[in-house]
């Protein structure tokens, strides 16, 4: 681990007209590290994912992030070229519903081996052997690389769309909803894999979720948002424990006891 | 320009006004200044239906001067309907000189293949493109392509091939098959089959390709590298064919499937007709040429 952290963010804020996305953000993402984000809906956290994965641009504040060279990049003043090379080699973004992610149209090899051909991976045999290695990595068996992810189930899936993004070794992967619409044993299944991967390979991550209990799981570190506000942040199992805001409070007795 | 001596003296000459043809010619320079880039042109109605060439005859009537000798193929014939057609109309309205052989054209509109005879420097080669995007069956939004070509993401182009190779164990992709322009854009080369890649490559000649319904032009200059794409570990390849020419005996040209009967009988024979008659007027005979037949008989 660096004395440096890898993500800076700092009064990043987003307006829809008059409306308030999120308001006044600022945090430090340090390598290795799994930051949650939680609130209802509408609180606006998959607009704060959004701004920092640079699929939308913040009204005002700013984002840097230390590329591999040890840089520091203001991600809003990178040129797109920039900012789409970084998005396909160095950072993932897991999306909730598995066909915004993925090609559903070509196979699951090729799917994952995309972003190795996007940087200059021109060995098909080399290609290949990585999508095999990687499908077992996310438990999909070897026999159904050539099948394309519609013959695939909804965890399947969702396992696919992860070792599409891993395969180019990113340091930063985003996830919206990484377990939303699956069923609780598949659900604990992928959260399984997901914290080993993250453990495996040193990720950092940011992980959007409603769910306190995915949070618990994977997370080291969560903030809490209503109406666009960070109204707590803090360890995640600190704040989990002995929540301080009234609306961490109702968050954390809202949850059903089994 | 001069109107044509006829009775349809309302036409301006080659049909399209002077114009249309000024902004057709911009757009075929501003190809040519980018290799392989597609620009956007105001295409017009013709009087054909979209599909039939419509972008390939716009170009010629940009280009063609009152000099220029035409000949037009479809499929490598001279004597199919839309090679008839196109020729005549531009007989009609250009009254241009029209020839079927290949060394005697300033200018050749084709539909999917390039002349056997290799081409000279001085002519031109004006395609009929029916989808200009290479990217499009795998990425269907236009913003979106077009971004890739501005940012060079050709990664997606390779999906394909890795598909095919997944598929069918080898790159089974036979025409319109991807190629990179001067080693910057990737271009579709129109349905031409793969077989005629390789004469795209440092051809002497110019090349032009006009897409009508999707209204692009783009162009390959004279003497521009064109390699087509391929991963290591399978290297592109043209057809072969097992047999030669049965007219003409020609080997290393690209053959057409013929049926001659409903009991599974056909042959394999030229697509470029030029070139086999050419070829049996210099006494190269096949073996289900006429003349070996009667012989035979």
């Amino acid at each position: 681990m660096t004395d440096e952290p890898l993500l800076r963010v700092t009064a990043l804020s987003k307006y829809y007209g008059s409306r308030i996305g999120c308001e006044d953000i600022s945090f430090d993402l340090w390598p290795g590290e799994v930051l949650a984000i939680v609130g209802e809906s509408g609180s606006g956290k998959t607009t704060l994912l959004n701004c920092l994965a640079t699929r939308l641009l913040p009204t005002s504040g700013t984002a840097s992030y230390r590329m591999r060279d040890g840089q520091w990049r203001d991600l809003y003043r990178m040129s797109e070229a920039e900012r789409r090379f970084l998005m396909r080699t160095d950072w993932g973004f897991v999306h909730q519903n598995p066909a915004d992610g993925l090609r559903m149209t070509v196979s699951a090899g090729a799917n994952v081996g995309e972003r190795l051909m996007a940087v200059g991976d021109r060995h098909y045999g080399n290609i290949r052997s990585t999508a095999v290695d990687w499908l077992s990595r996310v438990e999909i068996g070897e026999e159904r690389i050539d099948d394309e992810p519609r013959a695939f189930s909804g965890g399947m899936r969702q396992r696919l769309q992860i070792a599409r993004n891993l395969v180019t070794g990113p340091r930063l992967v985003f996830m919206d909803e990484p377990t939303g619409g699956l069923d609780v044993s598949v659900q604990a299944r992928l959260l399984d894999l997901l914290r080993g991967l993250v453990t495996d390979l040193g990720l950092a991550a940011i992980v959007v979720t409603h769910d306190l209990a995915v949070a618990r799981l994977l997370s080291q570190r969560m903030m809490v948002m209503k109406n666009g506000h960070v109204v707590e942040a803090g360890l995640t199992d600190r704040v989990l424990d002995d929540p301080r805001a009234p609306y961490t409070q109702l968050l954390v007795s809202s949850i059903l006891q089994v | 320009m001069s109107t044509p001596a006829t009775d349809i003296a309302t036409y301006n000459f080659a049909y399209l006004d002077e114009q249309t043809k000024r902004m057709i010619r911009r757009a075929i320079l501003k190809g040519i200044a980018i290799p392989g880039y597609q620009v956007p042109f105001a295409s017009r109605e013709m009087p054909m239906p979209y599909g039939w060439g419509t972008g390939g005859v716009q170009v010629t009537a940009a280009i063609i001067g009152p000099d220029d000798v035409l000949k037009v193929i479809d499929q490598g014939a001279d004597d199919t309907t839309n090679a008839v057609s196109i020729r005549a109309f531009f007989q009609k309205v250009a009254d241009v000189a029209v020839t079927t052989e290949t060394a005697k054209a300033t200018i050749i509109q084709t539909r999917h293949r390039i002349p056997e005879h290799p081409l000279t420097g001085g002519q031109t080669l004006v395609y009929q493109v029916p989808i200009p995007e290479p990217l499009r069956f795998l990425e269907p939004r236009e913003t979106e392509t077009r971004k890739m070509h501005a940012l060079e993401e050709y990664g997606l182009m390779h999906v394909k091939l890795y598909e095919d190779i997944a598929r069918h164990g080898r790159i089974a992709t036979t025409y319109a098959y991807p190629v990179k322009v001067e080693g910057r854009y990737v271009m579709d080369p129109s349905p031409t089959p793969k077989f005629d890649n390789p004469k795209m490559h440092m051809s002497p000649a110019l090349q032009l390709f006009g897409a009508g319904r999707e209204k692009r032009i783009y162009a390959v200059p004279p003497f521009t590298k064109v390699v087509s794409l391929d991963f290591e570990d399978h290297p592109f390849e043209i057809q072969t064919f097992d047999q030669p020419c049965a007219l003409c005996g020609a080997e290393q040209v690209y053959l057409d499937e013929v049926i001659l009967d409903d009991k599974g009988g056909h042959m394999f024979v030229c697509s470029d007709t030029d070139h086999c008659e050419t070829r049996q007027a210099c006494g190269h005979r096949g073996h289900l040429s006429p003349d070996i037949l009667e012989t035979a008989r």
